[in-house]
């Protein structure tokens, strides 16, 4: 864990220092202080609690389909949102850009975009970056600075921190969040971004034109918040590197889950369960290299009683899996859909007290809270069933459908 | 009465003549020696040699005994109260250490009851206890950051463990029983403890008076402590048990050792901890093998050695620097941090220490599982609370606060008839429970003790599981250091702050 005052990368921490560079002075600064700006955690004094809709869909065979798609199958669900967030994921939608990590970024004001450009500028190699193509509709106002950034990490940076190009840039993602005001990373993940903001999923959806994607995987939520923050960045999908969680329901557990993240070094001050659920997935598959299967094990696990009666081997797995990853149990109503570079995983809780429908229609898989929200975009499956709880959803790309993901692992390998 | 003395009777034994039948049953029945029968046979109670035990109470068919307290009226003095008066004249009469036995009974601040938890509305249904598994279990001893599984071999079959746990000590709910020697207690209490402990699926543990062979077929059952006397300790010992318990400290007597009078050193007593008979049982303060932390970690080594890599435990005083001395126990290598807080129990203990020394567990608990985490070494020892814990509710709030189950003593003693009148350390205990005299030893039936700790465990474990339904969850790992569950009620912010807990009426 880095030491006080210093951020992830061992910098003096900006806001120690009372500027935030250090002490060196960014180009064409003004100072931070003048205008008091609505700061990332503007949501984090309260915990937000609510119901939800969502929905996924991903072509194993790594097809790509419409983002209209995805607006038209939570429109159907409109009444599980209340028009205070909604969001959309998709994946494979920059074909120019595969490797590149691209930052969706939210800025109150031109402060936090200068200083984001300033910090990704000092991290990373900027390939491209250009506003998020919207457009004005009905409802949907107070729109933050939407830009996104197509980035790559250069050699020396990596060999200098000695950190994966993945660590590198969750140390990033959680320097900017964290530290610089007003701006938000939205997404950060590689061939992938995430749409999101107040409204209702279908409205939010156009806003962002949709319509003119195309990705092999697709995630929606329409959010049903108790409270009214009215913050851009606190609605789904949440993200870190090429994960991202859409969510419906309440995590009881999340006191200790938060305490159990914190001690790998995740900080949690967004205070939202998607954002816990995040960080579990990204620590579980990607730091700890456990399977989907075994992760979605960990998080929903089986009970003792049906432990009890596993053949030894499973039992052993089992038994440790509850053991030493009894701290990252989600308890507590959930439906998940985790989009993903290799696919998409939907899960709900070991007692499935959130609704969560699924479908197949040749290599196309299809989750969401109703059925009816699958049969607006796919009238004929192949295949309907209700997922029992704690079992996961598993729809996986086929291989070489997403480069990145492959190329990375053959860095590893 | 038999020498002159200030100190007038705590309690006044009323005997209802009209109801009493003469049976004598009260004489033999006490264990301090409070009646004898007048040539009538008339009972006579000797007031100053009562304890307010009940025994005499519990057991006249005539129900014609009372206890009340002596209405004698002292000048009030809020500074030097009647209590402190008559702590001095006795010692001005003896010139000794006031000695006492179980836990502090000083009215400090409770923080346990000053703690709320929360429960499910609305927007998270509580989920019932009644319809849907509730899991209590719970696993003792040292985990890994992570787990490796492989498939197969390497050909994507069925997944498999390919990382070897540390052996664990599997718990049916997240209560231990706390040490309590054989010497400071009967053999019938160590026999319904080993019992109880079998039948409530966790375990008993043995105190500093070694193991007697009696015990034997409950091995499996049984953590054996080895404290600075080294009573009964020796190599089949040490293998005997589940688990291992290094002594460092107990909460009612920080920092000192422990005084089992000869009287309470019988043949068996004497056997079993491998001391002559009727000499008195001295443990050091300190382990003379122990004088840094380095010590304990090569102890901690030697008995996993000899054991074949059995957990460790480390007992451990709640003193101010716990969580810095917490840190270093399980950096020795210890499995499991065991805590004891200043209102824990005791066989015999100096007053002045037990009443003043240590801090309450509450505390503890909070900034040892905050440091280990902060440290990032807290899946590497679990944490056993103890020491104050007096209620199921306790428990939960023990294990809201971070500790991952709770040791239990003197409740159990309590389920088993002790009354709580402190007397321990006399070695006279009216109910069988703290003495080694046969005629009152034979009072406590081990199966019939055994039933009413199971009955108290199993109790305690079925509103454990309510409150986890009421808080929405179903496995207590979700409520293990979910503090966020847990909100303060008249505390300061200063310990709400120590303990991380927030004031009630502070949302999420
Ligand atoms: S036990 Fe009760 S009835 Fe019997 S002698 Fe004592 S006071 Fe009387
Ligand atoms: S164990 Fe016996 S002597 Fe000790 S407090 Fe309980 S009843 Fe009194």
């Amino acid at each position: 864990m880095s030491a006080r005052g210093l951020n992830r990368f061992g910098e003096a921490d900006r806001r120690s220092a009372g500027r935030p560079y250090g002490g060196l002075p960014a180009p064409g600064s003004r100072s931070s202080d003048l205008v008091p700006r609505p700061e990332y955690t503007a949501e984090a004094e309260e915990r937000i609690l609510g119901g939800c809709g969502l929905m996924g869909v991903c072509d194993e065979s790594g097809g790509r389909m419409s983002g209209e798609l995805a607006l038209r199958s939570m429109s159907s669900m409109h009444d599980r949102g209340n028009g205070l967030g909604g969001g959309f994921a998709g994946y494979g939608i920059y074909p120019d850009f595969p490797y590149a990590f691209c930052f969706h970024m939210l800025f109150n004001d031109d402060v936090g975009k200068d200083d984001t450009e300033y910090y990704l500028a000092r991290h990373f190699v900027i390939l491209h970056h250009e506003p998020i193509p919207s457009k004005s509709v009905r409802g949907i106002e107070d729109e933050p600075i939407l830009w996104r950034y197509f980035l790559e990490i250069s050699d020396e940076r990596l060999a200098e921190t000695q950190l994966s190009a993945e660590d590198y840039v969750v140390h990033s993602v959680m320097d900017i969040n964290n530290h610089i005001k007003g701006a938000f990373v939205a997404s950060s993940g590689r061939n992938m971004g995430a749409f999101k903001g107040v409204g209702f999923p279908e409205e939010i959806g156009e806003f962002y034109r949709l319509d003119e994607y195309r990705g092999w995987t697709w995630t929606g939520h329409g959010r049903f918040p108790t409270n009214t923050p009215g913050w851009w960045g606190g609605a789904h999908p949440f993200c870190l590197l090429d994960y991202s969680i859409v969510h419906n329901g309440e995590i009881s557990s999340y006191g200790i889950n938060q305490r159990y993240l914190e001690m790998f070094g995740y900080k949690c001050s967004m205070r939202t369960d998607t954002e816990v659920v995040t960080y579990l997935f990204d620590l579980l598959l990607r730091r700890h290299g456990l399977s989907v299967e075994i992760a979605c094990k960990a998080l929903a696990s089986p009970f003792w009683k049906d432990i009890d009666l596993m053949e030894k081997e499973d039992r052993q797995l089992y038994t440790a899996l509850r053991a030493v990853y009894g701290p990252a149990l989600l308890n507590g109503p959930f439906a998940v859909v985790l989009g993903m570079g290799e696919g998409m995983v939907a899960l709900s809780d070991r007692i499935k007290l959130r609704p969560l429908a699924a479908a197949r229609k040749g290599t196309t898989v299809y989750v969401a809270s109703e059925e009816s929200a699958i049969r607006e975009i796919c009238p004929k499956p192949d295949l309907t069933w209700m997922p029992r709880a704690g079992e996961p959803v598993i729809a996986r790309l086929e291989d070489g459908v997403n480069l990145a993901t492959s190329a990375a692992y053959d860095a590893v390998a | 009465m038999t020498e002159m003395t200030f100190v007038r009777p705590e309690f006044r034994v009323r005997i209802d003549r009209e109801a009493c039948i003469k049976c004598g049953r009260c004489v033999h029945q006490c264990g301090w020696n409070v009646y004898h029968l007048d040539a009538d046979d008339r009972p006579m109670p000797d007031h100053s040699k009562c304890a307010a035990c009940h025994r005499c109470v519990t057991f006249c068919p005539a129900d014609a005994i009372t206890i009340e307290k002596n209405p004698l009226a002292y000048k009030e003095s809020d500074s030097m109260s009647s209590g402190l008066r008559k702590a001095i004249w006795r010692q001005a009469e003896t010139g000794g250490v006031l000695l006492t036995g179980m836990g502090t009974d000083k009215p400090y601040l409770r923080i346990f009851d000053h703690l709320l938890l929360d429960a499910c509305q609305v927007t998270n249904p509580s989920i019932d206890p009644l319809r849907e598994p509730m899991e209590l279990r719970t696993f003792l001893g040292r985990k890994p950051d992570s787990i490796e599984v492989g498939y197969g071999n390497g050909d994507g079959g069925p997944p498999k463990l390919l990382t070897e746990l540390d052996p664990q000590l599997m718990l049916e709910t997240p209560i231990v029983f706390g040490g309590m020697s054989f010497g400071s207690v009967s053999l019938n209490v160590h026999r319904a403890l080993a019992m109880a402990a079998k039948a409530s699926g966790t375990f008993m543990n043995t105190g500093e008076g070694g193991l007697h062979a009696d015990l034997e077929p409950y091995q499996d059952n049984i953590i054996v402590q080895c404290a600075s006397g080294r009573f009964g300790v020796h190599a089949d010992y040490l293998q005997a048990g589940a688990a291992v318990e290094i002594k460092i400290g107990q909460g009612a007597k920080p920092g000192i050792g422990g005084h089992l009078p000869g009287e309470k050193i019988d043949e068996q007593v004497s056997t079993t901890r491998m001391i002559p008979q009727g000499t008195d049982a001295l443990s050091p303060a300190p382990h003379h093998d122990i004088y840094s932390i380095e010590d304990l970690r090569q102890l901690i080594y030697a008995i996993k050695e000899a054991t074949g890599y059995k957990p460790v435990s480390v007992k451990i005083a709640c003193v101010h620097n716990v969580a810095a001395i917490a840190s270093g126990v399980v950096r020795a290598g210890a499995d499991i941090v065991y805590l004891d807080g200043f209102k824990g129990g005791t066989g015999a203990a100096p007053t002045i220490i037990r009443d003043h020394v240590g801090i309450p567990i509450e505390i503890a608990i909070a900034v040892v599982d905050q440091r280990l985490r902060d440290e990032g070494i807290r899946n590497r020892a679990s944490i056993v609370a103890a020491g104050g814990i007096r209620s199921s509710a306790d428990i939960v709030k023990a294990i809201a606060l971070g500790a991952d189950a709770c040791g239990v003593g003197t409740a159990l003693l309590v389920a088993m008839g002790c009354h709580v009148c402190q007397k321990c350390h006399t070695g006279c205990c009216s109910w069988g429970i703290t003495t080694q005299r046969p005629e009152l030893t034979r009072r406590l039936d081990p199966e019939w003790g055994a039933e009413r700790v199971s009955n108290l465990i199993r109790a305690w474990s079925h509103e454990i599981a309510e409150v986890l339904g009421a808080v929405g969850v179903n496995a207590i790992e979700s409520l293990r250091g979910s503090r966020e569950r847990l909100r303060a009620l008249g505390l300061d912010q200063t310990t709400m702050d120590i303990i991380g807990v927030k004031q009630a009426g502070v949302g999420h």
